[in-house]
């Protein structure tokens, strides 16, 4: 490990090692469950274990008796608003009067130990009268309301060309996608500090500081500049926490007992306390012409928003306008409808509802293909969007679009050797188990395709901010964008190395009080805005740079470049290190980078609501045990639109990690519930892929088309691996078994019991790609 | 909270006192809480991640699921313990920055040591031998494939 050699490896395109690695693998990197403070309490959470229920009352005398209980705080504490939530409060700081979903917040207890803490919340008397949950999506929306503001939290229609159309060939089919967690390893945590003004000083895991400050201080009835967050280390988000978890609260207990409170969840109360990826359900119906050109797509999307809106207005909105997915059509009908239930809040999750769209759509190309008799990537290829194509919104795509690119490299990867009779026994479906018969597990390949917006929409005036300076030749960069593990600290490090041609970036520590929003760590978008504002600020500071040396060597500024760590001119004449071009002046610019603008969508879901796109192919291999229903996901090869590569360490592991999250929903991950309860919240039960799960990752082509209008010309690259691994994953168990799987994840019953009652012949051989319908 | 005792554990090689402590607490917690040493991470709590994979007496353990005072006597060695070399970095740790296993990091630690175990054990494990040693630590942000180069590239330098 030569530190000379990690500054020769730093600039952009290169894979410069994380500034934050060395610390976290000696345990010395301090996440949000790591904070502490002299004389520090624990907090801890009383909720609710109904999923629907009156609070006829609240009885917190008999927790205040235990001895080291500092502070029990419900609704009636709360000094400001009482709920709260990213697009509208609609959701409860503590719940009063009603519970809406199983693990809603109803008290909170500071103690001098987190077991005094634990017992003082279970010594809490509630008093429910639980009332009968309204879990059917479907049903919710005509149902009599269960919040004051109903039932449907958005409903967006997407209407283009002809409704009538009718093609030669029309394939339909009903589909659903389970709801998933983003199962952080960092459980949510924080530690709260009352300041001596009165105010309070957060120390939190978070994705978006700043919108944090704006929730809290409406909850707190404090002035922003009283709530100052500053960023904890994030163990993991996959928009987990874009929504408050425990910030209101801790504070409020901080505040009330006038000592540091630290709060962890358990990871029992992480799956209850989080938002998760919306449940849908979707009836598909596709129009195609003789030739598999696509005539009309029509779908019905219903998204399970849970007790609560979060930001089920974006999801709505993903799903129903990326519905057709990456391919051209002219004419749409598409509604999607995001219902308020009883069941656990929904909202942002890696993907956001385009992984619940691209099941369905990749679904039907498969079944248009097998009723065309066409081979089922020939039948993308002939669909694909181009640059200039309109998508069913009216928006002419201008940016980079190879989508034909990324499927015919994928397609083109050689397929994976050898087979389920010889692979080792550990690596059969059911691996330690040992309960494969090899003559009983079927080989399958599936293929599919996505598109995935880009950063934030509809509108919406989406920016960051940053701040360079530039002292005794070392950068400093202030920057609220918050690193979650994708590794944007290494990239802003990148950035100011490459701009300004300095060895040295110092990257200070995240904070609402010493920058502007940054905007949000999700949809896939801080390369693209808060790397622009941090290499918009490198820019002001060279531009400076260069501004006092030409003066003091009177040359026009446009003469001058930067090149390894000096300031030259172009004549050779002027060669100096980057600290004494500054003549010991420091510089300093603090800059906003905004995205191009966008529009609202209007009632037929038409408008320039995007900015940019990203496009994605997966192929998957699969073995299935036929008897027992288990999979083993042999292979995944991968193509991705990127733009332009910045980190490829950082990239691949972009593209596994999300790869990894897709194999789980395809296959093994899913919160069960039942009328409302969450019956599966440990790991125990709620099942993530373990290395012996993953299959290797094959990358057949990144794809560098520069993006227009993206500052360095990369597209964000942490979502499209989500998306279709999903549906490729399943298409392969489809073709492996010859079902029609209509649903992820795909569960061992799916298959042995169909299998059980169809008998024997529905065994297809390895080579048989047809696809039922 | 019934009980507060006293005791010492012996933890990366020092003798450490732990006094009033309640004797529900598992190793994990007076680690994190009362010894300062946080490297191992609370991620379940329930033995199902390996998070908080600490070695006692040389065995791989979850010290979630360890009561503390049950460990007086035994030598413990966390991920703090492991660093040796001019960087303070043992070959393993060296190889998870250099490879680009670490995302979050919040799994890190107990892959760290998980890693360490198997290769004490294992000088040179084909790769799916180190799938299934590293089967029982989870990570949701890599998955896996720069731990698995890592830990190629840390048995690569071992065998020189």
């Amino acid at each position: 490990m030569s530190t000379v050699l990690d500054k020769l490896r730093g600039r952009l395109g290169q894979s410069a090692p994380r500034p934050d690695g060395v610390p976290k693998v000696r345990g010395q990197f301090a996440f949000s469950s790591d904070m502490f403070a002299e004389g520090m309490l624990w907090g801890h959470m009383l909720r609710s274990p109904h999923p629907a229920a009156a609070i006829r009352s609240i009885d917190v005398s008999q927790a205040l008796l235990i001895p080291g209980v500092r502070a029990v705080i419900t609704s009636d504490d709360v000094p400001g608003r009482k709920t709260y939530g990213l697009d509208y409060p609609d959701q409860p700081v503590f719940a009063w009067d009603v519970v809406r979903f199983m693990g809603e917040p109803v008290a909170a207890v500071a103690a001098d130990h987190p077991d005094t803490a634990r017992r003082a919340a279970a010594a809490i008397v509630v008093d429910y009268a639980p009332t009968e949950p309204m879990t059917d999506p479907a049903a919710a929306v005509d149902a009599a309301p269960i919040h004051p503001l109903g039932n449907v939290l958005h409903r967006q229609w997407v209407r283009c060309g002809d409704p009538e159309a009718v093609g030669a060939v029309v394939v339909e089919g009903r589909y659903e996608t389970a709801m998933q967690d983003q199962a952080q390893m960092g459980p949510e945590s924080g530690l709260a500090i009352p300041g001596e003004d009165g105010g309070v000083d957060l120390y939190i895991a978070t994705q978006w500081l700043h919108i944090d400050q704006e929730q809290m201080a409406a909850c707190l009835a404090l002035p922003l500049e009283k709530v100052r967050l500053h960023l904890a280390g994030v163990g993991g988000a996959f928009g987990a926490r874009e929504d408050l978890s425990m910030q209101v609260q801790i504070c409020m207990l901080a505040l009330r007992t006038g000592r540091p409170v630290k709060m962890v969840y358990s990871r029992e109360e992480s799956f209850l306390g989080h938002v998760h990826r919306h449940p849908a359900v979707m009836w598909y119906r596709h129009h195609a012409d003789r030739d598999g050109r696509l005539v009309k797509v029509e779908a019905r999307i219903i998204l399970d928003g849970g007790a609560y809106l979060s930001t089920s207005t974006a999801v709505t909105m993903n799903a129903s306008c990326m519905a057709p997915g990456p391919y051209l059509v002219h004419n749409a009908v598409v509604e999607a409808v995001a219902v308020r239930t009883n069941n656990p809040p929904c909202g942002a999750m890696r993907g956001f509802g385009s992984v619940q769209a691209c099941f369905a759509h990749e679904a039907q190309m498969d079944k248009l293909a097998a009723a065309l008799g066409m081979d089922p990537v020939e039948l993308r290829l002939r669909n694909v969007l181009k640059q200039g194509d309109s998508l069913i919104t009216g928006q002419v795509l201008r940016g980079t679009a190879p989508v034909a690119d990324v499927i015919r490299t994928c397609a083109a990867a050689p397929l994976p050797t050898g087979g389920p009779q010889t692979a080792a026994e550990l690596e059969l479906p059911g691996g330690a188990g040992r309960t494969a018969e090899r003559t009983r597990v079927r080989r399958g390949v599936g293929f599919a395709v996505s598109v995935k917006n880009l950063m934030y929409g509809g509108g919406f005036d989406d920016y960051s901010s940053a701040r360079c300076r530039l002292e005794d030749g070392v950068a400093t960069i202030t920057c609220a964008a918050v690193e979650v593990g994708q590794g944007f600290v290494t990239l802003a490090q990148q950035i100011a190395r490459e701009v300004l041609g300095v060895a040295d970036v110092i990257l200070a520590p995240p904070g609402t009080a010493d920058i502007g929003s940054a905007g949000s760590t999700s949809a896939s978008r801080q390369t693209w805005m808060s790397g622009g504002a941090v290499q918009k600020a490198c820019f002001a500071v060279r531009e400076r740079l260069f501004s006092c040396t030409a003066t003091k060597y009177g040359v026009s500024a446009e003469t001058l470049a930067i090149l390894d760590g000096r300031v030259v001119s172009l004549d050779g004449q002027i060669d100096i290190p980057v600290f004494e071009a500054a003549g010991g002046e420091v510089l300093e610019e603090t800059v906003e980078f905004h995205h191009e603008p966008t529009a609202e969508l209007d009632q037929n879901g038409q408008g320039d609501a995007f900015v940019s796109f990203a496009f994605a192919a997966h192929r998957a291999v699969v073995d299935v045990d036929l008897d027992l229903g288990l999979v083993r996901v042999v292979d995944i090869t991968t193509s991705q639109d990127v733009g332009r590569v910045l980190n490829p360490v950082q990239l691949v592991g972009q593209l596994e990690g999300g790869i990894a999250q897709g194999v789980g929903l395809a296959v093994m991950e899913e919160i069960v519930l039942d009328h409302g309860r969450v019956r599966n919240p440990s790991f125990t039960d709620y099942v993530i892929p373990t290395a012996l799960d993953m299959p290797p990752v094959h990358i057949a082509a990144l794809i560098e088309e520069p993006e227009p209008g993206s500052p360095m010309g990369a597209k964000g690259a942490g979502e499209p691996p989500m998306i279709s691994s999903v549906a490729a994953v399943v298409a392969a168990i489809r073709n492996a078994t010859g079902l029609e799987l209509p649903r992820a994840p795909v569960r061992p019953q799916d298959i042995a019991l169909a299998g059980a009652s169809r008998g024997p012949t529905l065994a297809s051989s390895p080579n048989n790609v047809e696809v039922s319908q | 909270m019934g009980e507060l005792i006293d005791y010492q554990l012996r933890v990366n090689g020092r003798e450490r006192d732990v006094a009033e402590a309640w004797l529900g607490e598992s190793l994990l917690y007076v680690l994190r809480e009362r010894l300062g040493l946080p490297g191992s991470k609370n991620a379940c709590e329930q033995g199902e991640c390996g998070s908080c994979s600490v070695l006692m007496d040389g065995k791989l353990v979850c010290s979630c699921m360890v009561l503390a005072a049950s460990a007086v006597g035994s030598d413990i060695v966390t991920v703090e313990g492991l660093g040796d070399g001019d960087d303070g970095l043992s070959d393993i740790q060296a190889a998870f920055v250099a490879e680009g296993g670490v995302q979050c990091g919040f799994c890190t630690p107990g892959f760290v040591v998980s890693v360490h175990d198997l290769l004490e054990h294992n000088p040179d494990p084909t790769e799916l031998e180190v799938r299934e040693a590293v089967s029982g630590n989870l990570c949701r942000c890599t998955g896996y494939g720069r731990i698995l180069a890592a830990v190629k590239a840390a048995q690569e330098t071992r065998r020189g």
